[in-house]
């Protein structure tokens, strides 16, 4: 570890005006960025509740805790705020907004008024959410699959869904906001083939935000439609299409897999090479990578209807784009390995959540692989097995990431250093809990026992205790970082400028940085990634 | 910003005329679905619909005076959805083309 700076700057963002007042209106890109992760923990914490009862539920075959329409209720608003305001957000909103202007040598984002405004229209569109789990809850499941939604849900439908149509809008307007900041307000130097591969990974989440978040919200629009009016358009009873809804639902939704993960793979190419102290192996290849996934990602959606009466033809014309899908994200991780490969491997905090993202992700990824098979996938569908897939894609692989990235930049955020033992020791600790929370469910899937269930038959309950057991471990991993960090911000060690020795642009300013980010623009004359020259003489 | 220079002020007669425009295309949606043209209703009233919508881009929306990024992406946009109704009409049309067991 090595800092050019050992005392904190006398100014910076963090007390540049210390009233409510100075936070809540803020347009300062990296004050926002703390707002949001004050509101996103808050609904992971919510989203865990939900996780808790449905796994002290199925530790019993007997549904004994919850009715089944309670449990119904349960795991879909777990579902509905971990996906749509904590995984969709998480990387984006809290380190995207904190770290691309750092990265690419701006003041701030393009647009600072909308930042903040994308901040508060996330925060309304939580509440009417909010509102319906105390109205009745939803009961649709996060997929809210028609015509269940619009005719037979007696459940707080409308409030949820009106809160995930607002919310919508908060990653459509931080999308644009990211696009336009990477395209016009680069420092001096600082060319595309320059940019640091995080930087890459969130233009292409950009795109896919900008592009597919519209076809969510208007979906969501005609369901509330159908709800409320009557309209024949998705309840085959009044002449819809049922389908119809799965292809606009997935259109958006499947690609919303890479709004989480994509990001998460900007953060795991920043830290590999901090931790190799290697120019990240293929760098061009990786940055393609991610808008290679962006574009196919959009191509993939149907595999998720293979059992819905989607036609044969169709279904084989998904499934081999499901496994072109898999390529570019195989070019990453084998790219991150490569770069590891006769690196100076630093076995940080970081570098263990970068381990457990590759552990885990890789066994996410290859068990998409079979279930884009289409044979397989008829046996698979609606058991636990997808339960598992998905959530080493998207919890295994997007929560490694992002508490990777907050590990790897909390120096740069907050000025001070946590404990590196309780954070290598967390990591480990989620990584166990994970994979004894969801490897079982990978097994009781196989053997048939199908996901929304709050009972099942006794042969399972093995299968189901260890994945209770797990849950209890990965609860404690997750609620480490909680109480070190936080206690960091006291009595942490004053953290230096670039404690990690990194490479980049955020690190050439103080830790916490400036209001305004740096004292001078930054003129870059350096490729990305250029160890081992780590911290002199990078900015003019 | 260098566009601000390029500006380019619409005169209010272009503003009518394509506001005229768009409502005989709405007549013209409403006389049509009077007449029964069997499917030809749908592609006839699509088409109009599609005219009108590229009008209101390229007046309504500037496009026609904006730089060509501008206009990339919303060639773009229009791709996207072009994707959502190809990859979704490749369901619907396929329905009776492969069948096994």
């Amino acid at each position: 570890m090595s800092s050019s700076t050992v005392a904190m700057p006398p100014t910076h963002y963090l007390n540049n005006g210390l009233t409510l007042k100075s936070w809540l209106f803020t347009k300062d890109h990296k004050r926002i960025a703390l707002l949001y992760l004050v509101a996103v923990t808050f609904f992971f914490m919510v989203g865990a509740a939900f996780a808790v009862a449905i796994r002290l539920e199925l530790a019993t075959p007997a549904g004994d805790l919850l009715s089944d329409e309670n449990y119904n209720r349960v795991f879909t608003m777990h579902g509905v705020m971990m996906v749509f305001f904590f995984l969709i957000p998480a990387v984006p909103a809290i380190l995207g907004n904190f770290l691309i202007p750092l990265q690419i040598g701006a003041k701030d984002l393009a647009f600072p008024k909308l930042n903040l405004l994308s901040f508060y229209i996330y925060f309304v569109g939580s509440l009417f959410t909010m509102y319906s789990i105390v109205s009745g809850g939803l009961d649709t499941g996060w997929t809210f699959y028609t015509p269940f939604s619009t005719v037979a849900s007696t459940s707080a439908v409308v409030p949820a869904a009106l809160g995930i149509f607002i919310n919508g809008f908060s990653g459509i307007l931080t999308g644009l906001n990211f696009i336009v900041t990477i395209h016009k307000m680069r420092a001096p130097g600082m060319t595309w083939f320059r940019l640091p591969l995080f930087v890459w990974a969130h233009y292409a989440t950009s795109l896919i935000q900008v592009l597919g978040t519209p076809v969510l919200a208007i979906t969501i629009v005609l369901v509330a439609a159908e709800r409320i009016f009557g309209f024949g358009l998705f309840n085959p009873a009044v002449g819809g299409d049922p389908v119809l809804f799965q292809h606009l639902f997935w259109f958006y939704s499947h690609p919303a897999v890479y709004i989480m993960i994509l990001p998460a793979m900007g953060i795991i190419s920043e830290l590999v090479a901090a931790s190799a102290r290697k120019q990240v192996f293929g760098y061009t290849f990786v940055a393609f990578a991610s808008i290679g996934i962006a574009v196919i990602g959009f191509l993939v959606w149907g595999h998720h209807m293979f059992v819905s009466g989607e036609s044969v033809y169709a279904a084989l014309v998904f499934s081999v784009l499901s496994f072109i899908v898999a390529v570019p994200s195989a070019v990453k991780v084998f790219n991150w390995i490569a770069t590891m490969y006769r690196g100076s491997v630093s076995w940080e905090t970081p570098m263990f959540y970068v381990a457990g993202f590759i552990g885990l992700f890789a066994i996410g990824g290859l068990t998409g692989l079979f279930l884009a098979s289409m044979g397989l996938d008829v046996h698979l569908t609606d058991t636990y097995f997808i339960v598992a897939h998905f959530h080493y894609v998207m919890v295994g692989g997007t929560i490694m990431g992002y508490l990777g990235g907050i590990h790897f930049w909390w120096p740069k955020i907050t000025g001070r250093m946590y404990n590196d033992l309780l954070g290598r020791v967390s990591a480990v600790v989620i990584f166990v809990g994970f994979n004894l929370t969801f490897f079982p469910q990978f097994v009781v899937g196989y053997l048939g026992m199908p996901r929304r269930y709050h009972a099942y038959p006794e042969e399972f309950q093995v299968l189901n205790v260890l994945s209770s057991a797990g849950a209890s471990v990965l609860a404690v991993g997750y609620l480490m970082p909680l109480f070190y960090l936080a206690y960091s911000l006291k009595y942490g060690e004053i953290a230096g400028d670039n404690p990690f020795g990194a490479v980049g642009l955020e690190w050439n300013t103080t830790s916490p940085p400036p209001t305004e980010n740096f004292k001078t623009t930054p003129v870059v004359t350096w490729e990305a990634y250029e160890y081992p020259t780590p911290v002199e003489g990078h900015v003019v | 910003m260098a566009d601000h220079s390029q500006h380019h002020i619409v005169p209010k007669s272009t503003y009518y005329l394509i506001f005229t425009a768009l409502m005989l295309g709405t007549g013209l949606t409403w006389w049509i679905a009077t007449i029964d043209l069997g499917a030809m209703n749908n592609v006839i009233m699509l088409s109009i619909a599609v005219t009108k919508a590229t009008l209101v881009i390229l007046f309504f929306m500037h496009v026609k005076y904006s730089p060509k990024l501008t206009g990339t992406v919303i060639i773009g946009a229009v791709f996207w959805l072009l994707i959502m109704l190809v990859m979704t009409m490749n369901d619907y049309f396929t329905r009776d083309w492969l069948h096994f067991g």
